[in-house]
């Protein structure tokens, strides 16, 4: 038996990975798959079904980086993490890109170095309260409990907003969103505190969801996006842009549908550019000229991502609101492919 | 035939500090060391390394910084404006309470099961068995959950207090609430307080001693040491004379009438819990959370202790209860003043381990949301700063100091009570 | 004289015992209502089983088995009962269990888990039923470190038998060098040699760009790995560590765990009595420092902070990672069942061994670890369980054990809500593995104790 400690230390030597070097693209390319971090489980985020594929909003960005590189959307592996484990999954090479509806702020930004791409989520922090409580205002709950996912921006926002309005609180700290859900449903917390899509989805998942209201006030700025690690600027590029490209088909009208066709060749300049039918687009970030049309492929454009994941038509049920396109009212805006 | 009493002395060689065993411990302890000690410089300069590939340098000033994040559950006073080292410092008290509360009730537990496994009704000892084996054989984890589950779901909410045709009410005497946010119990009040005292000032491990406590400790204290004077005293009258003044009356008036007598002085009275806007408030609140921690802990520390009990009165031989019986020792009797006090000492080394396990174990009050030194140090603090080399190792070193501590301290209790051998 | 009438002349015949203190009646008078206590004890058990009971088996048995969706078991309730209220949804597991049991295994490789499993019984078969099987499948148990993660990860025979041969060489060297510490150290050298052969050399150096070097460089086995597929099939699909979930992986790291803390624990325990200070020193300090901390901050320096402690550029697997911490663990609470089975050694088996003159680790070898190993089975097979349940607490740092599943689970939009029947479930599935063992293992104290007496 003395001879299984030396073989477990062996075959971890077998499976020492790729360096983390500063080359995550050469390293992905030789790996032959994408290492993406995700969430252990949010409903229309992601989340894995009964035979194991993972699919959400934040899955299919994945997908979409997957498909630009490699060429194929399935090339994904997703490694879970937790609120905790997250960013020192990123730093420490363990996945390439984090797609873990992850605020955007300053100190994870600078302090932790990290490198936000984007967003492709614009949320802030609401709560739900039950109908029966009367309550119509969030500066009404003055004396309530309150769960709130640890582990998370949302813990520091209530203790912002309840000390600069002044009032008192009961903090319940919950790990995870289905305990959340539990408790709220039990009444052993008066509110439920977490990103607004998350109230959405939690509430659409109630048997009666029309005795639960989401209260009007958003008491922070949650931009949740892609995250990559600092210093590899191409790497970081290539995710920027390849959320970019999804944003860019659904304002272009290029579909997962119509994609092939379009990339024949249109009249419209970007388009051409974008799908790789003129310039060299491709060739300056690494990859090859049909990146983006591949990575439209994959899951569709943002929108059609969207509607099949969290859209109204869903059990999530969001509307579009801060993310629709910024010619319909929204924040989501991609620079020009140019 | 010449015993040699010197042998020649041999000139050292090199190879004997392999080939002689007066030598070879040596070099394997020198080696040993050396090995060691390039393990950990091995490390540190790895560690070294990565830090600065990071950019993050160690350091502990993030803990003067503001915490920003508030913790329910508090022994001290505490806001979101206190500094991380405060917010574990609060952890730390948490984490403390559970171990301290969890050992208490797993040993009343333990020692109840333990006997009743061994009793002669067939059914409390079947009953029992599927207690013990039931909690030892799930993890403790699911239980935590289960625990906290059954609390949310089997408890009524505040609202079934409020209004007029409340399906609910308070028990004992209206000071009681039992809601599926926690116990609500009375607390104690003093209308004409001595005020409380500041230790460390400001720092962050400022600590708030209330006088009134003091007081009643003192007088407690005094009360009990004449106590004990006029037991001595009878005594050593009986001794003396052979009969023993009759000393009860005062002996009960000594412990009763000072603490009485102060409590009046303070003013004392309870606080009972109201309901009031969404919440009750007054009184203690006991959270969920940590009551959910304290019942899953002691119940599976329980089961444990109660096989070590059982198998520490098993251990003593049936002629100890035999002759105990033939003395005329009911059988209760005979638990108490024979078996136990024998069994004792198989049990207490055993004993100690489990403590240790149940104040490892409170490190996953993480999953009720209970805000141990895990949940604060090793979670929010961790979380919010992105320090995980400093909070983890320190995490460690308090786990550690903890469980020394515990293991001295019972060690020190096992002397004490093993048998003196002759 | 002789007319003592009362004195008399022949025995009464036997009667029969009253009906009340025989058969069942006699037996609930003397286990159930011996005083009146015992009769208020009994039918206050009987009021609390009664209670439990009704409410467990109602909604464990008026139940929906076959539904998609919460939603769905949530209809057929409303249909049935005309309420969602005290009753189970299993639909869920019907849906899961697969993947509770396997996470993501591939579907079509999962007789290869299974198989690693069974291969597991048959090697501890000749351990811990000695009397009961033939000491051949000894070999069984000896080749079953390699098969195993052979078995699990996939990939090609050559890389297992390789570390195998490692082992048989640094065995013969030692032999050849008569179990001397010289013949230690050789034996562990040439096995170091010969696996770098084998598997690489872990430095890239310019030197090993070209033809031989190159093969060198890459190691032997993976050469013949990348070739073999065509001169020899044994080769198995390769399955990542990121893939294993559910019970599998609880299993897989109990196993592993306790598989590579036995060698450590021994170690460590002869280290613990050593005479020798400072090596007596490192291993207390060792011990009782594992030993002192909770699992869960071994965890969370397996998840954020081992990279940190390794070479810049070294990227473990999560999974591999775990089961390093986790054997470290189980190896302090190892070392002490051993030390307690050194204890129960009579100072006679040391005494004796020295007046044979064997060396240290002879006497080791021959005379004191097969008898200590012996007695302390049952407290290994304890650690073992204890081992086994710890490893729920991987779902805290985002592994997918069967509770981190649940949690993923719940994280569908179909099951979204649903809480105890998966926690029931999971909870089973414990208890039958814990309590199985924890029987075995009361049988062989039982055993043991005969044995001893």
């Amino acid at each position: 038996m003395q001879k299984s400690v030396f073989y477990c230390a062996l075959a971890a030597a077998v499976v020492l990975g790729g360096a983390a070097g500063a080359a995550t693209l050469d390293d992905v390319k030789a790996r032959g798959n994408l290492n993406c971090g995700v969430s252990t489980g949010l409903v229309g985020f992601a989340s894995p079904d009964a035979s194991g594929n993972w699919e959400g909003f934040d899955v299919a960005v994945c997908r979409a980086v997957a498909a630009a590189v490699l060429g194929d959307p399935q090339a994904v592996e997703f490694i879970p993490t937790t609120g905790k484990t997250r960013f020192t999954a990123l730093a420490s090479g363990e996945v390439d890109m984090l797609a873990r509806n992850t605020t955007w702020t300053f100190s994870r930004d600078t302090d932790l170095k990290l490198d936000f791409i984007g967003v492709n989520y614009y949320d802030g922090q609401g709560f739900m309260v039950p109908k029966a409580l009367g309550v119509t205002s969030a500066k009404d709950l003055d004396g309530a409990t309150v769960c709130i996912q640890t582990g998370t921006t949302t813990e520091l926002n209530l203790a912002d907003f309840f000390r600069v309005n002044n009032i008192s609180y009961e903090p319940v700290p919950i790990e995870t969103n289905a305990e959340a859900q539990q408790q709220y449903l039990a009444e052993a917390c008066d509110v439920y505190t977490t990103d607004a899509s998350g109230l959405a989805a939690t509430r659409a998942a109630f048997e009666s969801p029309g005795d639960h209201v989401i209260l009007p006030e958003i008491i922070s700025k949650e931009p949740l996006g892609p995250v990559v690690r600092h210093g590899d600027n191409e790497w970081g590029d290539i995710v920027r842009w390849t959320l970019n490209a999804l944003i860019s088909a659904e304002e272009l009208g290029i579909t997962s549908a119509n994609v092939s066709e379009l990339a024949g060749g249109t009249n419209n300049p970007e388009i051409n550019r974008l799908l790789g039918s003129e310039g060299t687009l491709g060739d300056m970030i690494g990859l090859d000229s049909e990146w983006a049309q591949r990575a439209i492929m994959a899951e569709g454009n943002y929108g059609e991502i969207f509607e099949t994941n969290i859209g109204e038509n869903t059990p999530v049920g969001l509307a579009r609101g801060l993310n629709a396109q910024y010619t319909e009212g929204g924040l989501i805006y991609s620079p020009p492919f140019r | 035939m010449a015993t040699m009493t010197n042998p020649p002395r041999e000139s050292f060689r090199l190879s004997m500090l392999i080939y002689d065993t007066r030598y070879r411990s040596l070099t394997i302890q020198v080696i040993a060391l050396f090995a060691f000690m390039l393990l950990v410089a091995w490390i540190i300069s790895n560690t070294v390394q990565n830090l600065a590939g990071l950019g993050k340098e160690v350091e502990f000033g993030f803990f003067s910084e503001p915490a920003s994040y508030d913790i329910n559950q508090r022994l001290l006073e505490y806001t979101s404006r206190d500094t991380h080292l405060r917010a574990s410092f609060i952890g730390l008290l948490n984490t403390l309470v559970v171990a301290v509360l969890g050992c208490i009730t797993a040993t009343v537990i333990g020692v109840f099961v333990g006997v009743a496994r061994l009793s002669r009704n067939w059914l409390i000892a079947r009953i029992m068995t599927v207690y013990v084996e039931m909690f030892r054989n799930v993890p403790v984890l699911l239980w935590i959950v289960f625990a906290m589950a059954i609390l949310i779901e089997s408890l009524p909410s505040p609202r079934a207090f409020r209004g007029e045709n409340a399906t609910q009410s308070l028990i004992l005497n209206d000071s009681i609430a039992i809601t599926n946010r926690g116990v609500y119990v009375p607390e104690a009040l003093f209308s004409r307080s001595l005020g409380d005292v500041r230790l460390f000032g400001e720092s962050s491990l400022r600590f708030d001693v209330s006088l009134d406590l003091i007081a009643i400790i003192a007088v407690l204290a005094a009360s009990v040491f004449v106590f004990r004077r006029i037991r001595a005293w009878a005594e050593r009258v009986q001794n003396e004379t052979g009969n023993r003044p009759t000393t009860w009356h005062f002996q009960i008036a000594v412990l009763v009438v000072p603490t009485f007598v102060l409590l009046a002085t303070l003013g004392f009275h309870l606080g009972k819990p109201e309901l009031k806007g969404f919440n009750f408030a007054g009184g203690t609140h006991l959270r969920n959370s940590l009551i959910a921690l304290w019942i899953a802990l002691s119940l599976y520390t329980a089961a444990f202790i109660a096989e070590i009990v059982r198998g520490g009165i098993l251990a003593i031989s049936k002629g100890q209860t035999e002759a105990a019986g033939s003395l005329g020792l009911r059988p209760n009797r005979i638990m108490s003043l024979v078996i136990l006090p024998q069994a004792l000492r198989v049990i207490i080394p055993p004993l100690i381990s489990n403590y240790l396990n149940l104040t490892k174990n409170s490190s996953l009050a993480i999953a009720v949301g209970y805000l141990d030194i895990t949940g604060t140090l090793g979670g929010i603090t961790l979380n919010q700063t992105g320090r995980e080399l400093e909070c983890i190792l320190l995490l460690m070193l308090i786990y550690l100091f903890i469980s020394l501590s515990i293991s001295v301290g019972m060690n020190i209790y096992n002397k004490r009570v093993a048998l003196v051998e002759r | 004289m002789s007319d003592a009438s009362f004195v008399r002349t022949e025995m009464l015949s036997e009667q029969d015992p009253p009906p009340t203190s025989v058969g069942v009646i006699g037996w609930l008078r003397a286990n159930l209502f011996s005083n009146w206590w015992n009769a208020i004890l009994t039918v206050l058990c009987l009021a609390v089983i009664w209670y439990v009971l009704s409410g467990l088996l109602g909604w464990t048995l008026r139940s929906v088995w076959n539904a998609g969706s919460l939603n769905e078991c949530r209809e057929i309730m409303i249909a049935t009962w005309g309420s969602t209220h005290g009753h189970a949804c299993w639909g869920v597991i019907g849906d899961r269990w697969l993947q509770l049991l396997f996470g993501f295994y591939p579907p079509e490789l999962y007789y290869r888990p299974i198989l690693a499993l069974l291969l597991l019984f048959v090697a501890l078969a000749p351990v811990l039923f000695a009397d009961k099987v033939s000491p051949r499948l000894l070999y069984v148990t000896a080749a079953y470190p390699f098969l195993m993660p052979w078995l699990m990860w996939g990939g090609s025979i050559w890389m297992p038998i390789g570390v195998a041969a490692g082992f048989v060489l640094a065995y013969l060297v030692g032999r050849k060098l008569d179990g001397s510490v010289p013949g230690l150290v050789l034996g562990i050298l040439s096995a170091i040699i010969w696996w770098m052969l084998w598997l690489g050399f872990p430095i890239q150096a310019e030197v090993f760009n070209t033809g031989l070097g190159e093969i060198l460089g890459a190691g032997l086995g993976k050469s013949l790995a990348t070739i073999s597929p065509d001169i020899a099939p044994f080769w198995l699909e390769t399955v990542i560590s990121r893939n294993f979930g559910g019970f599998m992986l609880s299993v897989l790291i109990g196993v592993v765990a306790i598989g590579c803390s036995l060698p450590l624990g021994i170690l460590l325990a002869l280290g613990r009595q050593s005479n020798m200070l400072i090596v007596k020193a490192i291993c207390v300090g060792f011990i009782e420092f594992i030993r002192g901390v909770p699992l869960i901050t071994l965890l969370f320096v397996a998840s954020t902070l081992l990279n940190i402690f390794l070479p810049p550029g070294t990227n473990f697997d999560i999974i591999l990672r775990v089961m390093i911490m986790v054997t470290l663990f189980a190896a302090a609470y190892m070392a002490e069942v051993i030390r307690g089975g050194l204890a129960g050694l009579p100072t006679g088996q040391y005494e004796g061994a020295d007046s044979l003159g064997l060396n240290y680790w002879q006497a080791q070898r021959l005379i004191i670890m097969p008898q200590a190993l012996k007695i302390s089975i049952p407290g290994i097979v304890s650690t073992f369980i204890g081992i086994f349940k710890d490893t729920t607490l991987v779902s805290i740092i985002a592994l997918l054990d069967p509770l981190g599943l649940s949690n993923s689970i719940r994280a569908d939009t179909d099951w979204n809500g649903i809480y105890w029947e998966l926690f029931a479930f999971i909870a089973l599935m414990f208890f039958i593995a814990c309590f199985g063992m924890s029987r075995y293992s009361m049988y062989l104290e039982r055993k043991l104790k005969t044995e001893n007496d």
